[in-house]
C-alpha cells in the first residue's frame, strides 16, 4: 500500500454506497495509531479503531479528548504526525480534504462554518460531487454549456428537497451569514447530504437543533443508513448515543479507551472515571 | 504495515523539505562559485569586501526602518503600506531642520525649507554640523511619531478590529495622500543634502585594494545598532514591552486581562514611527540625497526584511534586513546592477515559500 | 460633509438597485457623456474637440472596466488579493511587442502577425499568472499582496534592465528597449481606414477616404475618427469580457470561487480542489489583464513607467468604487474612476484656467509664492499654483488616497458590491413542483 494520491479527483458521483472493493465485509474506515500534537499538547495519541459499513458508530469522550482532531486527521484537514487512515481499502493518509471527499468520505464541522456571503441555496448547491460546471470551459463555452444547465436544474431540485426536509426552505435565499446557530448546523448537514458520499463524519450535528427536528434528523439518519450510508457521530447527548449508535467508541486523552455496544460502554467503569475524574 | 508507515514518514519528510534541501544546495553552489571567482581573480577581495560593506549598510538601514513596521504589524495585524512614506517624512522634516539650523542667517529661508539650497555651499556633514544633524534627527523622530498618531486617529482607529486587508487598503490611501502632499508642497526632484568634500572617510586595505567607509556610513551603522539595542531593552524590560508582547500574542486575551490596549497601540505608533522617522533621516544622511518617494521605493525591501525575520520580531527585522541587504549587494557578483533589487525580492519570495514564519519566526523574540 | 457624501452614495446605489444591469449601465454612460459634453462646451470646444473628449473618456473607461473585471474575478470573487496587476499587464504588452514589432525597428521584434502577437501576449500573461499563483496558493492575504507586488516589480525591473534592451535568442534578435521603452505595432483599427495599416505614412483606403472626408466636413479630423472607431470597438470587447466573466461567476465554477473566498477549508472539505481553482483564476484574470493592457498601449509606446505599482492601485480604487464581487459594479467602477477621478481633475484644471485670469508666466513656482499673497487676501496665486500641470497630477493622487480611505471606512461594498449575483447557471428561486416564489 502506498500513500500516492489518486490521479484523478473526479470520482464519479454515483459511485457512492457501491462496494467497489472485493471484500464487502471489511471495515469501511480503519484508523491505526494516529498521532498528532500541537506544540506541547498531544491531541491524538495513538487512536486505533474501525468503522463497519452501514453503521451509525458513536464517538464520545470528554471535552478535549481529541474527537474533532481525529476528524481533522481522517479527512485530511490536518496531517497526522504518524499513523494510518484506510478508507474503503485505500490508504488515504495525508490526502488532501478534497481527495477524501471525492473518494466518498466527508465531514461536518463542530463549529458550523457557513459560507456567510453565499445564500443558503448556493451553499447547498456548492456541495455535490462531479459537477460538470466546475470545469471552467464547460461553464463558459456556448455549445457545451447545455449539459451544465441541465445538471444545475437537477441539483436545484435536489437542493430544494434537502432544504425542505431540514426545514430550511423558507431561508433558501437568505445569506448563510444571517442564520442562527441551530440553522447553521442544519445547513452544514444539508451540504454533506447533497454530496451523497459513502460515509459521513458528523461533529455534534445536533447541538442547538430543536428536539422535534432532532428526532426527525435521527430518523433520517437511520433511513440513510439503511440505504447504505455509514456514519461516525460525535455527540455529547448520551441519550442520543445510547438510543441510536451501535457500536460506541470512547476516546480519552487521544486514545481509544473502550469500544462496544452502548450497554457495554455505559457500564464500563473506566468510561465513568474518564468523564468524572479527568486524569485517570 | 509498520514499515510502510515508516517509509511514508520518510518520504513525507523529504518531500516537505525538498525545497529547503534544494535551496541549501543552491546556496552551497553559490558559495563554491564565489571562492572559485576569488581564486581565479575574476573577483577581487576588495570588491567583494565592498559589496559586503554596502550590503551591511543597506541591511542596517532596512533593519532600522523595519522595526517600526514589525511593531505595528504585530500589534495591529496589518501590513502598513504607508510605512515607506513615514520614512520619507522623517527624512524630509529632519533635513529641513538640519538645513535651517545650518543655513539660517547666512541664507534665504525659503530655499532652505524647500531643500533647494546648495548642499555644497551649506557643507553639512556629521563633523562640520553635528548639532544640525542631531537636531534634525530629533525633529524627524518627533514629527514622524506625531504624524503617525494623527493618521492613526483619523484613519486606522475607526477601523480597529477590521480585517487586515481593509486596513492594508486604507494604508495605501494614506501612502498616496502623504506622498503627494509632500510633492505638492515641495515639488519632485532629487535633493542633495550633504557635502561630499566635507565628509571624512577612511580607506581600509583589503587584499590588493581597499574599501572606503565614509563617516556617514559609520554614523548610520552605529546609530542603527544603538537604536535597535535600545528598542530591544525597552521592549524586554518595561511594562509597555510586556503589554505589547501580550497583545501581539492575543489581543482579546490582553484586553480581558486589563491591558489598556488603546494606550499600548498609541505607544507602539509613537515608538515605531519615531524609529521610522530616525531611519528616514539617517538613510538620507548616508545617501547624501533624497527624493519625495525614497521611502516608498524602500518599502518593499523593508517588507522583505520584516517578513524574512518573522513578522513582529524586532531581532528578526534586524537579521532580515542584513540578509536582504547582503543578498542584494552580493548578487552583484553574478548579476548586472539592474537586478540587485529584483534579487532581494526573489530572496523574499523564496523565503516566504520555504519558511513563511520567518527566520526567527515561531518564537516571539521582540 | 462626510455624512452627506455617504447619503448621496447610498441614494445612488439604492436607485441602482431597482434597475436592470443594462438600464443602469446605459444611464451611467448617458450621464457621463452628458457631463463631459457639457464640460467641453464650457471649454468652448468645437465638435471635433467634443468628440475627442468623449473618445478619450470612452477609451479609458473601457480599458479600466476590463482591468477591474479581471481583478474582480480574482479579488471580488475568489478573495485573492493580487497587487501585481501592473506586472501582468506588462507581460502582456511586452510579449505582444516582442512578437509583433518589425525586426527592423529599434528595439527589434519578431515581426509576427498582430493576432499572433496579441494571443501570445495574453497567453504569456496567463502563464506568468499561473506560475505566480503557485507561491500564492500557500500564503495568507497580506503576504500574497506583498509577494504579488514584489513579483510585479521584478517583472518591471527585468523589462527595464539594459540587459534585455536588445538580446538574441537562437539567432533572432529581440528587445524590450530597456528604460526608453519600445514602440508597439500600429493600432489594428487602421485596417479599416488605410491601405497598408502597418505603415504610418500609408494613404487612406477608399473607404477611409470617404469616412475621413465626411467627418472632416463637420470638423472632426482623421485621427479623432480613427480613435473613436477604436473606442467603439473596445466597448464591444468590454461587453465580451463582461459576458464571459458573468458566465464564469454565475456557474458552478463561480460558486466554488465564492466558497474559496468565504472559507477555503470548507470548500476543500466539500471536495473542491481549491488550489486548482486558484491557479485557473489567476491564469484567466492575468490573461485578461494582459489583454486589457495590450489594447491600452497598442499603437503607442510600451514603457515600464506605465507599469509601476500605482497602476495597480488605480485598478483597486476603481474596483472598490464599483463594489468588489459584482461584475456590473466593476464596469461602473472602471468608468467612474477613469472619467471622474482620473480624467476629471484635468478638466477641472482646464475650466479653471478658462475662467480665472492667471496671466502667462504668473504661476508661482513654490508653495511660498503661492501662499504668501494670502496675507493680502489674494487667492489667485494659490489657485494658479494648485492647478498647474504637475500639481494637479499630485493632487489627483492625494484625492485618490482620500477616496480610498473614505470608501474603505464608510462604504467598503462600493456602489454595487452588496448586490447578489447568484452563482448558478440557472435561476435558483425557481422551485420544483411549480411552487414558484
Ligand atoms: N489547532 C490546535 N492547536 C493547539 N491545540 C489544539 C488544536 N486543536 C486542538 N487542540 C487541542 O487538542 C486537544 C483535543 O482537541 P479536540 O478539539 O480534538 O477535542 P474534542 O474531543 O473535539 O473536544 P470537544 O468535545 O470539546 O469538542 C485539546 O486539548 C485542544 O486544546
Ligand atoms: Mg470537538
Amino acid at each position: 500500500m502506498t500513500t500516492t494520491a489518486p490521479d484523478s479527483d473526479d470520482a464519479p458521483a454515483d459511485e457512492s454506497a457501491a462496494t467497489t472493493d472485493a471484500d464487502a465485509d471489511a471495515p469501511l474506515l480503519q484508523v491505526r495509531e494516529l498521532e498528532k500534537s500541537f506544540g506541547g499538547i498531544t491531541a491524538v495519541d495513538g487512536a486505533t479503531f474501525e468503522v463497519e459499513r452501514g453503521t451509525i458508530t458513536g464517538l464520545i469522550g470528554p471535552n478535549g479528548a481529541g474527537k474533532s482532531t481525529t476528524f481533522d486527521l481522517v479527512t485530511g484537514v490536518q496531517t497526522p504526525d504518524s499513523g494510518q487512515v484506510v478508507f474503503d481499502g485505500t490508504d488515504i493518509t495525508g490526502w488532501r480534504p478534497h481527495q477524501a471527499a471525492n473518494r466518498g468520505l466527508v465531514r461536518t464541522f463542530q463549529i458550523a462554518r457557513e459560507l456567510d456571503e453565499m445564500t443558503v441555496l448556493e451553499n447547498a448547491m456548492l456541495a455535490p460531487r462531479g459537477q460538470v460546471g466546475e470545469n471552467l470551459w464547460r461553464a463558459v463555452l456556448p455549445g457545451v454549456r447545455k449539459e451544465v444547465v441541465r445538471q444545475e436544474e437537477q441539483l436545484r431540485e435536489q437542493a430544494w428537497e434537502t432544504l425542505e426536509f431540514l426545514e430550511l426552505d423558507h431561508l433558501a435565499e437568505e445569506y448563510a451569514g444571517a442564520l442562527s446557530g441551530g440553522q447553521r448546523k442544519l445547513l452544514e448537514l444539508a451540504r454533506v447530504l447533497m454530496i451523497e458520499p459513502e460515509m459521513i463524519l458528523l461533529d455534534e450535528p445536533l447541538a442547538g437543533v430543536n428536539p422535534t427536528l432532532e428526532e426527525k434528523l435521527l430518523d433520517r439518519l437511520h433511513s440513510l443508513r439503511d440505504d447504505g450510508y455509514t456514519f461516525l457521530l460525535v455527540e455529547h447527548d448520551m441519550d442520543v448515543i445510547m438510543n441510536h449508535c451501535e457500536p460506541v467508541i470512547v476516546l480519552h486523552q487521544g486514545e481509544v479507551l473502550v469500544e462496544g455496544s452502548p450497554e457495554q460502554v455505559k457500564n464500563d467503569d473506566r468510561v465513568l472515571e474518564a468523564y468524572l475524574g479527568g486524569e485517570v | 504495515m509498520a514499515t510502510d508507515t515508516e517509509t511514508n514518514t520518510l518520504v513525507a519528510f523529504v518531500r516537505e523539505r525538498a525545497v529547503l534541501i534544494a535551496l541549501g544546495l543552491f546556496v552551497a553552489l553559490l558559495v563554491a562559485d564565489l571562492f572559485r571567482k576569488l581564486g581565479t581573480g575574476a573577483l577581487t577581495a576588495a570588491s567583494l569586501a565592498g559589496f559586503v560593506k554596502d550590503g551591511t549598510v543597506l541591511g542596517l538601514s532596512l533593519g532600522l526602518a523595519g522595526i517600526g513596521l514589525a511593531m505595528t504589524y504585530s500589534i495591529l495585524n496589518f501590513a502598513n503600506f504607508a510605512h515607506g512614506d513615514y520614512i520619507t517624512v522623517g527624512g524630509v522634516v529632519g533635513w529641513i531642520t538640519a538645513f535651517l539650523v545650518t543655513g539660517l542667517g547666512s541664507f534665504e529661508a525659503q530655499p532652505l525649507v524647500l531643500l533647494r539650497a546648495s548642499s555644497r555651499t551649506l557643507g553639512i556633514s556629521v563633523t562640520t554640523a553635528p548639532v544640525a544633524i542631531f537636531l534634525g534627527l530629533v525633529v524627524s523622530v518627533v514629527v514622524t511619531a506625531g504624524l503617525a498618531l494623527l493618521i492613526d486617529r483619523i484613519v486606522f482607529r475607526p477601523m480597529r478590529g477590521q480585517r487586515g486587508i481593509a486596513l492594508l487598503i486604507a494604508s495605501v490611501g494614506v501612502a498616496l495622500a502623504v506622498r503627494y502632499l509632500l510633492v505638492f508642497t515641495l515639488q519632485t526632484g532629487p535633493r542633495g543634502l550633504t557635502a561630499g568634500q566635507a565628509t571624512p572617510s577612511w580607506d581600509l586595505p583589503v587584499g590588493g585594494g581597499s574599501v572606503t567607509i565614509t563617516a556617514h556610513e559609520a554614523t548610520l551603522a552605529v546609530l542603527a545598532v544603538a537604536l535597535m539595542i535600545g528598542t530591544h531593552v525597552l521592549l524586554r524590560y518595561t511594562t509597555f514591552g510586556t503589554a505589547m508582547r501580550a497583545m501581539a500574542d492575543n489581543e482579546d486575551l490582553a484586553q480581558v486581562s486589563g491591558i489598556p490596549t488603546e494606550r499600548v497601540i498609541r505607544t507602539t505608533w509613537l515608538l515605531g514611527a519615531g524609529l521610522t522617522g530616525a531611519a528616514g533621516f539617517l538613510i538620507a544622511l548616508e545617501r547624501g540625497a533624497l527624493t519625495m518617494s525614497f521611502g516608498w521605493q524602500l518599502l518593499l525591501l523593508v517588507f522583505a526584511a520584516v517578513i524574512l525575520g518573522g513578522i513582529g520580531s524586532v531581532y528578526g527585522a534586524m537579521v532580515g534586513g542584513l540578509v536582504i541587504g547582503l543578498a542584494s549587494r552580493l548578487s552583484l557578483v553574478w548579476l548586472p546592477e539592474s537586478f540587485i533589487i529584483a534579487a532581494a525580492f526573489v530572496v523574499m519570495i523564496v523565503m516566504l515559500l520555504v519558511r513563511p514564519q520567518g527566520l526567527l519566526g515561531g518564537v516571539t523574540t521582540v | 460633509m462626510s455624512a452627506r457624501v455617504d447619503d448621496g452614495m447610498a441614494a445612488v446605489s439604492e436607485w441602482f438597485d431597482g434597475r436592470s444591469d443594462a438600464a443602469l449601465l446605459l444611464v451611467l454612460a448617458v450621464g457621463l457623456y452628458a457631463l463631459f459634453t457639457g464640460v467641453s462646451l464650457v471649454l468652448g470646444y468645437d465638435l471635433g474637440g467634443i468628440v475627442n473628449t468623449l473618445r478619450r473618456i470612452t477609451f479609458l473607461s473601457a480599458i479600466y472596466a476590463m482591468l477591474v473585471l479581471a481583478l474582480n474575478l480574482q479579488w471580488g470573487y475568489t478573495g485573492l488579493f493580487n497587487l501585481g496587476v501592473a506586472g501582468f499587464m506588462a507581460v502582456g504588452v511586452y510579449t505582444m511587442g516582442m512578437l509583433s514589432t518589425a525586426p527592423t525597428t529599434n528595439p527589434p521584434g519578431l515581426g509576427l502577425p498582430l493576432p499572433i502577437g496579441i494571443l501570445g501576449g495574453v497567453i504569456a500573461a496567463a502563464l506568468v499568472g499561473a506560475v505566480a499563483s503557485l507561491p500564492a496558493l500557500r500564503l495568507r492575504g497580506d503576504y500574497l499582496a506583498i509577494v504579488t507586488l514584489a513579483f510585479s516589480e521584478i517583472v518591471r525591473l527585468t523589462y527595464r534592465s539594459p540587459v534585455f534592451e536588445t538580446f538574441s535568442v537562437a539567432g533572432l534578435s529581440l528587445g524590450t528597449g530597456g528604460s526608453t521603452g519600445m514602440s508597439l505595432p500600429t493600432n489594428p483599427i487602421r485596417i479599416l481606414f488605410y491601405e497598408n495599416s502597418q505603415e504610418v505614412t500609408s494613404p487612406p483606403s477608399a473607404f477611409g477616404e470617404a469616412v475621413f472626408g465626411t467627418f472632416e466636413a463637420i470638423g472632426v479630423r482623421a485621427p479623432v475618427v480613427e480613435g473613436t472607431a477604436y473606442a467603439i470597438v473596445l466597448l464591444f470587447v468590454v461587453a465580451g469580457v463582461y459576458a464571459l466573466l458573468r458566465r464564469v461567476g454565475n456557474s458552478p465554477f463561480g460558486r466554488v470561487l465564492k466558497a474559496i473566498r468565504e472559507d477555503e477549508t470548507v470548500a476543500g472539505a466539500l471536495g473542491k480542489d481549491t488550489r486548482l481553482f486558484k491557479v485557473k483564476v489567476f491564469a484567466l484574470g492575468c490573461g485578461l489583464m494582459g489583454l486589457a493592457a495590450i489594447l491600452w498601449r497598442i499603437g503607442g509606446l510600451a514603457s515600464t513607467a506605465d507599469f509601476r505599482p500605482i497602476t495597480t492601485f488605480y485598478v483597486f480604487v476603481a474596483l472598490i468604487i464599483g463594489g468588489a464581487g459584482s461584475n456590473t459594479g466593476s464596469v461602473v467602477g472602471g468608468a467612474v474612476f477613469a472619467s471622474l477621478l482620473f480624467e476629471g481633475p484635468n478638466f477641472v484644471r482646464r475650466v479653471v484656467t478658462q475662467y480665472v485670469d492667471i496671466g502667462i508666466g504668473q504661476t508661482p513656482s513654490t508653495i511660498f509664492e503661492a501662499v504668501g499673497p494670502l496675507a493680502s487676501l489674494d487667492v489667485t496665486p494659490l489657485l494658479a499654483y494648485t492647478i498647474s500641470d504637475v500639481n494637479v497630477s499630485a493632487l489627483r493622487l492625494v484625492l485618490l488616497g482620500v477616496v480610498l480611505i473614505y470608501l474603505i471606512q464608510n462604504r467598503p461594498e462600493g456602489l454595487l458590491g452588496h448586490r447578489t449575483e447568484t452563482a448558478a447557471s440557472v435561476d435558483l428561486s425557481e422551485r420544483p413542483g411549480g411552487e414558484d416564489r
